[in-house]
């Protein structure tokens, strides 16, 4: 350690290790992990999430699961919720769908239009 | 740094440990990898969470879900509800919340809301092991900006405006006693921190160094930056297995980490921390026993003056302070003096962390305002009294402070306050005791204690606490009579006075709590009647037989 931007760079590194348990995020994925939903593939889906954003190596992002929303011929469902703007709902979700949503949705904030199934 | 959907903390407080919190994260990572979720979901070990009655403790991110008393048999439950379906596992959800979890405000609730995280920021919230975690929340930043662009004395000033007290029990000003050893003159400095807590109920500096030992060595970086040592060391007990574990490994990533040793953040300053073992006495937290004992001589207190801030460690100026108040060193550092003032009291301002023990439903560890009262605490924080029974009594800063009764539950618990109240804050254990209990049998355990862990240097403290102890078992045998309480008061007054150390003099402070707040309670056992019904004459005949001290005649020592 020889001046403290050397610790700034460990501090910026480290940080995404911990943000997690702070609420901080700006973005949520939260993918249907119900029956119908594992079912359907979702678990593929899930884990499709987690590589994309660890291969992107995103910031601010959580991923959460959720029930059976009563929609369950459109499994997997994803949603995603970025912060001042509305839940837009994905149905059909297969992991490469998923990562197509992350890189336009997440990233750029463009809307997979043929994906929704509901947004509000 | 790889991205996890979910991070699992599993409390590693020892209490938590003694729980079994050990199997259990065992349990969930083995769950975790047979659903195939090791890529996905990190289990962390982490420092205690706080209610340790409610242990082993497990909080899942990022929902921040606690679960309580988690079991073995619960692991592969959780794995396979909440972190596979994202469905919490209701029966074993704590709902009350705990301010460990989160340090976002919207989470936080009324319950909690009394408590104010300065010490215990990270502990719970981070892997105690991951000095990056530490660094990720502003750790050794404050290291740095000390040894970069302040000078030694404007980190003096900086502690002493904030107005930072000693929190190990003597209260003195932190400020000052680093201004002592800055000054003197001396070709080698130490740095040395008390992690002796030896007062019962109080295991607060454990949980600390557990939890959050980097900010503990960071404050002695700055101590040491300050007076000019090149050399701490942590003082700590043997039997404190996990502290030690931590701290070490702790010290070793900072070493790798250049957060110690040479030239530091290249200011040309060095510095480097050892670890010293105690065998675990009670005389040995007072600071110039410590020093003995770190010498390799026999734990007994020295003759002062000369103060260790002058002539300490190997005859070299020392500066000896507990755990909790190095831990506020690096926020202080880090936020300036004046953010530090606007908690707790003007002339007592910070927060001070306690051990929240005896008869109250919430147990554990908490960090509170300096100046809140102790109903807020029994009340708040602590959930009230189980049972619904009433309050007796409650001893703040372990078995040699002082204990309050009903009529101080209002009083603002501070230095000044505490001391008005013939207490102290002492070393933050908080001892609640409910009306079930007699306050004769209390005491004699408190004198138990002292007449055990009395070194048997000087003669008051010694023979002192022996004869306390007679007059207060014959009390509780009700047999004893006003003479004999008039002979402890004279005897603990005399002990007070002339006792060589903290151990001796001490005594007094609980002892006249006790006579003075309880007298028509001791009064009543004089005239043969525990209104508590927990006392009883002994049968003609059995004193010799049940009470040691006379078996042992009180004879040579």
């Amino acid at each position: 350690m020889k001046s403290l931007n050397d610790l700034k760079k460990i501090k910026e590194r480290a940080q995404a290790m911990t943000e997690l348990r702070e609420g901080t995020e700006e973005t949520r994925i939260v993918v249907g992990m119900g029956t119908c939903g594992i079912a359907a593939g979702a678990r593929d889906t899930l884990a499709a999430v987690v590589d994309e954003i660890n291969t992107r190596k995103l910031r601010h992002v959580a991923v959460t699961q959720t029930g059976c929303i009563g929609m369950c011929e459109y499994e997997p469902i994803v949603d995603v919720i970025r912060q001042g703007e509305p839940k837009v709902t994905y149905g059909r979700v297969t992991p490469e769908k998923a990562r197509q949503i992350i890189a336009s949705h997440v990233v750029n904030g463009q809307v997979v239009g043929d994906l929704v199934i509901s947004s509000k | 740094m790889a991205f996890y959907r979910a991070h699992v903390l599993v409390c590693g407080g020892f209490p938590c440990v003694a729980a079994g919190c050990r199997a259990v994260r065992d349990a969930i990572e083995r769950s975790v990898k047979e659903h195939g979720l090791e890529r996905e979901v990190r289990v962390v070990e982490t420092g205690c969470l706080g209610p340790c009655d409610l242990g082993p403790i497990v909080v899942v991110y990022p929902e921040g879900t606690v679960y309580a008393r988690v079991t073995v048999g619960d692991a592969s439950e959780i794995v396979d509800e909440h972190l596979l379906k994202g469905r919490a596992v209701r029966r074993l959800e704590y709902t009350g919340h705990l301010p460990s979890v989160s340090l976002t405000d919207d989470k936080r609730t009324d319950y909690f809301e009394v408590q104010e995280r300065i010490v215990l920021e990270n502990v719970g919230l981070i892997d105690p092991d991951s000095i990056e975690e530490y660094i990720g929340r502003d750790g050794y930043h404050a290291a740095g900006v000390a040894l970069t662009s302040m000078s030694p004395d404007e980190v003096i000033e900086t502690i002493k405006s904030s107005g930072l007290r000693g929190r190990g029990g003597a209260a003195f000003p932190t400020g000052v006693k680093l201004g002592f050893t800055a000054r003197a003159g001396a070709d080698q400095k130490y740095i040395v921190c008390n992690a002796d807590e030896g007062e019962p109920g109080t295991f607060k500096d454990r949980l600390i160094l557990e939890g959050d030992p980097h900010k503990v060595i960071e404050g002695m970086v700055i101590l040491g930056y300050s007076v000019g040592a090149s050399m701490g060391y942590v003082y700590i007990r043997g039997e404190y297995y996990l502290s030690i574990e931590r701290i070490e490994r702790a010290i070793e990533e900072a070493r790798k980490y250049g957060l110690l040793g040479a030239d530091m953040f290249g200011s040309g300053f060095n510095f480097d921390i050892e670890v010293k073992k105690g065998a675990g006495a009670y005389v040995c937290g007072e600071e110039t026993a410590l020093i003995e004992s770190m010498e390799g001589k026999r734990g007994e207190p020295r003759q002062k003056p000369p103060y260790p801030g002058t002539c300490g460690l190997w005859g070299k100026p020392t500066v000896v302070n507990n755990v909790e108040t190095i831990a506020n060193v690096p926020p202080i550092i880090r936020s300036g003096a004046d953010w530090f003032r606007q908690f707790g009291t003007p002339t007592s301002p910070g927060t001070k962390v306690y051990t929240l023990t005896g008869d109250v439903n919430n147990k554990g560890l908490i960090e509170v305002p300096m100046g809140i009262t102790l109903r807020e605490v029994i009340y708040g924080v602590g959930g009230g009294i189980p049972g619904g029974r009433r309050f007796k009594m409650a001893q703040t800063g372990g078995t040699a402070g002082g204990c309050l009764s009903e009529a101080h539950l209002d009083i603002p618990m501070d230095y000044e306050n505490l001391q008005k109240a013939g207490s102290a804050l002492g070393s933050g254990a908080l001892l609640i005791i409910d009306d079930s209990h007699c306050i004769v049998d209390i005491a004699c355990t408190l004198l138990r204690f002292f007449e055990h862990e009395s070194c048997g240097q000087c003669t008051p403290c010694r023979e002192g606490t022996r004869r306390l102890c007679d007059i207060f078992r014959k009390t509780r045998e009700l047999a004893a009579t006003e003479d004999d309480l008039k002979l402890a008061r004279e005897l603990a007054e005399v002990m007070q006075s002339s006792s060589l150390c903290a151990l001796g003099q001490s005594v007094a402070v609980p002892l006249f709590t006790i006579m003075d707040h309880y007298a028509d309670e001791i009064e009543a056992h004089l005239e043969g009647c525990c209104p508590a019904g927990v006392c009883r004459r002994l049968p003609t005949g059995a004193d010799e037989a049940v009470c040691a001290t006379s078996q042992t005649g009180g004879g040579i020592k």
